[in-house]
């Protein structure tokens, strides 16, 4: 039996408001009122798809070894490299690199299915697990309705074939190109055709027969579907391809646009997440979509799913939640405002690619060592051991701390720093099994940065060397847990 | 221990530009400042000088690299000169290796000048972008305020002190400064300020606002030494000989080692009882007459004059509200204004405090001077709180 073994979501911390975005553009775009509700999730200017990617697969692994992943799928429109494995990162920041296919995925909305299928194919084929993350940073343009609807979020799901929380029953693709919208590698935002045409010769013509093919296959009738999940811009649609199908209204699963927005190639995943996280043993969830053609699958929930172990999940980081009405700094943040950096914003970035190699288990990784004389921790690990009534040579292993829990020993709020998002929270942070190092902090507020507050590792983008098309540097930041 | 320099080395002559935005000099200009009064002040010629030391920290953003620019700049007669980089201790490194060579032997008169020209950068504060291409992947993007207010947050939680007595002593230092720098005619800044404008300044990196940081100056200072042999034999009174030299220099364990609490200077509490002890002196807190140290940021000063074993671990701030500190106080530091307002040229700035301290024990220190000094004591700080060297110089007069 191969399924799904595991799950995880990550959605970024900051909600901006729809109503500030709304408020901002009216003039211009009265017609956007409508949408003028709830918020979306909003990246922080330290995230992109790959960070959130590898949020999204250390809470999937919360209850699975990392090593014992064989092939990683990341699905994403927004990888933020062309030519250099992006999945490859998340490899190496989940220290993954053994033994390990890695993939990118992308080109479509349908991109996380895609992904989905391949991982599960490969497991089934005695592939061993496969982690499938998605994410998605999708750009707009200021005062469009895809501003209002597009979320940041990922997700990640774990297939195998051993304690399968939600057993593949069948799927089925089609393919085609059918352009209801497109980014061209000139573009930074995307160009769409008109809704009604898409709704009618799109959708409609061509789900419905996809839907029923999968069906078929699964030896299932529409009304057997406990959950359908299917993303789309339009909220309507869903009910009507469900209602086509013979499935009933109920299962059609909520869009999660009020408080998250669509995410793009990650969103049927996102969905798929949230789903199985209250799913009950025999539920049958059907996930489609919809991109130059369509993915269907169709799981079914085991009983695994309610011994799954808990981690945060869709609900967990939905509920970790910073309402953003600055709608300025949203425009900031993407890039899309020439705001006054000043001198220090122009301080080369360039990445040493050799001390990157060199160093990955340490950058990547967040590494450390322990020395097997005197047992102290410590970061980075060197040659000759810090502790000061020890250094012995050559004695370190190599120590993972991106999971462990630090606090605050000493911070501050630094006004004249560069940062994207000034004060910028740096600190020293203590590791209790030993270690510590300076750190810049992320998704930080003055009332929760104290001397002993606790921080979480997460996976950030330290810089981007702009200078040199937008190499992202990637290293690991302290949040407030 | 080892037996130390105490009495070989005497000052002969020394010499300070004005400290300040210096928009009408570059570096060479500086120096040739600086390096005018010393050679006049020393009363030698040029052409005796057998080596000299040079020291700058921030070499890309004027005169390069080497020992080549000083040597064109003063036209030096093709002597040994040696560039030294301590980060902000390099002034006190250029003293040490000249004092060193009179000392063995090598050198009859060595001189030693730092410079640093940081205003021709376009932006306020130190240059950033330095540490190699390692700590530029993983080590905070961090700055000099940003990494010196964490000593402050530290301290707090340390002892107990609360936010607005800190607040309060931080203040106190740099008020402090600003009076005595205000009777500085080369220091940087002149003005006396307020308590209430320090307290209600803006923030520059938390809780550090603008007056506890020192200003970012142009200027160079320069020191001729010999033995106090020669210094005599050249007819000089009022000798100023050099008690001690010390150094100590970080290696990764407060940084890296969870023994380190973050609320105070390991190295310069090294360094300074290393320098008690080679210059003989059993209770600093009764026998040092006065103290130019490295108050980079206030925060700095108040606990620097704990680890130089002056106060009480826990209780500096005490004896700053009190004015222990002060012109007029049991022991005054930075009699000159300091880094606070006599000004922060970092190759420059260890040679500037040797020079107040010159001044002072000569009794030529103006409108400044102190009653009767003795023994004047340097701390001069490279670097951050978790990873410094710490360079203490203790001067006297010769007896």
């Amino acid at each position: 039996m191969v399924g799904i073994v595991a799950y995880g979501a990550y959605v970024p911390r900051l909600r901006l408001s729809r109503q500030a975005v709304y408020d901002a553009n009216k003039w211009f775009a009265g017609g956007l009122r409508g949408l003028a509700k709830g918020e979306r999730s909003m990246a922080n200017w330290d995230e992109d798809s790959i960070t959130m990617a590898v949020e999204a697969s250390r809470d999937c692994l919360t209850s699975h070894k990392a090593e014992d992943v064989r092939s990683l799928y990341f699905a994403s429109t927004t990888h933020p490299f062309k030519d250099r494995q992006n999945a490859g990162v998340i490899g190496t920041a989940l220290s993954i690199e053994q033994n390990l296919l890695a993939s990118d995925v992308g080109g479509s909305q349908k991109a996380g299915t895609s992904a989905l299928i391949a991982g599960l194919n490969a497991s089934r084929n005695g592939g061993g697990p496969a982690l499938v993350a998605a994410a998605d940073k999708r750009m707009a343009r200021v005062a469009s309705s895809n501003e209002l609807n597009y979320g940041d979020g990922a997700a990640a799901l774990l297939c195998g074939t051993e304690n399968v929380i939600a057993k593949l029953v069948g799927h089925h693709s089609v393919s085609m190109d059918f352009v209801d919208h497109f980014r061209g590698d000139e573009a930074e935002f995307d160009y769409g055709w008109e809704e009604r045409w898409i709704r009618d010769e799109g959708y409609s013509k061509i789900v419905p027969p996809a839907i029923k093919a999968a069906l078929e296959a699964c030896k299932l009738k529409g009304g057997d579907v406990t959950h359908f999940i299917m993303p789309s811009l339009m909220p309507a649609v869903p009910k009507q391809m469900a209602k086509l199908c013979g499935i009933g209204e109920g299962a059609v699963r909520d869009l999660l646009g009020a408080n998250l927005g669509d995410t793009g190639a990650a969103h049927a995943l996102v969905m798929l997440v949230d789903a199985l996280e209250t799913a009950k043993a025999g539920d049958r969830i059907m996930v489609v979509a919809f991109g130059q053609g369509v993915d269907v699958l169709v799981f079914e929930v085991t009983a695994e799913n309610a011994k799954l172990p808990k981690r945060k999940g869709l609900s967990g980081w939905m509920a970790r939640r910073k309402e953003e009405k600055n709608y300025m700094k949203f425009l900031a943040f993407n890039e899309m405002l020439p705001i006054e950096k000043g001198m220090r914003a122009e301080f080369d970035k360039k990445t040493a690619l050799s001390v990157l190699w060199r160093k990955r288990d340490m950058i990547y990784g967040l590494v450390g060592g322990k020395c097997k004389v005197c047992g102290t921790v410590q970061f980075p690990r060197s040659q000759v051991c810090v502790n000061p009534n020890c250094h012995a040579v050559d004695s370190q292993e190599p120590y993972a701390m991106a999971g462990l829990e630090a606090s605050v020993m000493s911070f501050t709020a630094d006004s004249l720093t560069y940062s994207p998002d000034p004060p910028a929270y740096y600190g020293m942070i203590t590791f209790p099994e030993g270690g510590r190092f300076m750190a810049d902090f992320t998704d930080s507020d003055k009332e929760q940065v104290k001397v002993g507050t606790k921080m979480r590792m997460t996976f950030r983008i330290r810089d981007n060397d702009t200078m040199r098309g937008g190499f992202k540097r990637y290293f690991w930041k302290a949040a407030p847990v | 221990m080892a037996r130390g320099i105490k009495d070989k080395v005497a000052i002969l002559g020394m010499g300070c530009s004005k400290f300040g935005e210096r928009w009408d000099s570059g570096a060479e200009e500086l120096m040739l400042e600086a390096y005018k009064e010393c050679i006049s002040d020393a009363g030698i010629d040029a052409k005796q000088l057998n080596a000299a030391w040079f020291s700058t920290a921030i070499d890309e953003v004027h005169v390069g690299k080497s020992g080549i620019p000083l040597s064109t700049t003063l036209r030096l007669p093709n002597i040994p000169v040696t560039h030294v980089e301590n980060m902000c201790a390099s002034g006190t490194e250029a003293f040490r290796g000249a004092c060193y060579a009179v000392a063995s032997g090598a050198a009859d008169f060595a001189l030693a000048l730092g410079v640093e020209k940081l205003k021709d950068t376009g932006y306020g504060g130190l240059p950033g972008g330095r540490g190699g291409p390692l700590q530029a992947l993983w080590s905070a993007n961090g700055t000099a305020p940003g990494n010196f207010a964490q000593l402050a947050t530290a301290y707090m939680a340390a002892h107990g002190v609360s936010g607005e007595d800190l607040k309060k002593a931080i203040g106190h230092v740099s008020w402090k400064s600003h009076q005595n720098g205000a009777k500085n005619p080369k220091a940087h800044l002149q003005k006396a300020v307020e308590m209430d404008t320090i307290l209600n300044a803006p923030m520059i990196a938390s809780p550090l606002g603008l007056f506890d940081c020192c200003g970012v100056s142009d200027g160079a200072a320069a020191a001729i030494v010999t033995t106090p042999e020669i210094a005599k034999s050249l007819g000089k009174h009022d000798i100023v000989s050099v008690k001690a030299l010390q150094l100590s220099v970080s290696n990764g364990s407060e940084s890296g080692h969870n023994s380190w609490d973050g609320s105070y200077f390991h190295t310069t509490r090294i360094a300074s009882k290393k320098a008690y002890e080679e210059a003989g002196i059993k209770d600093p807190r009764s026998e040092v007459s006065m103290f130019e140290v490295h108050d980079c940021f206030s925060v700095t000063e108040l606990v620097t004059m704990e680890d130089l074993h002056i106060s009480e671990t826990g209780k500096g701030w005490k004896d700053v509200l009190d004015g222990f500190y002060d012109a007029d106080g049991k022991i005054p530091c930075q009699i000159d204004g300091g880094l606070k307002c006599f000004g922060h040229p970092i190759g420059a700035s260890g040679l500037r405090m040797l020079y107040e301290m010159y001044l002072q024990l000569q009794g030529r220190a103006g409108k400044r001077q102190l009653k009767d000094p003795r023994i004047g004591m340097t701390h001069n700080l490279g670097g951050a709180p978790r990873e410094n060297v710490s360079s203490v110089a203790i001067v006297g007069r010769f007896e």
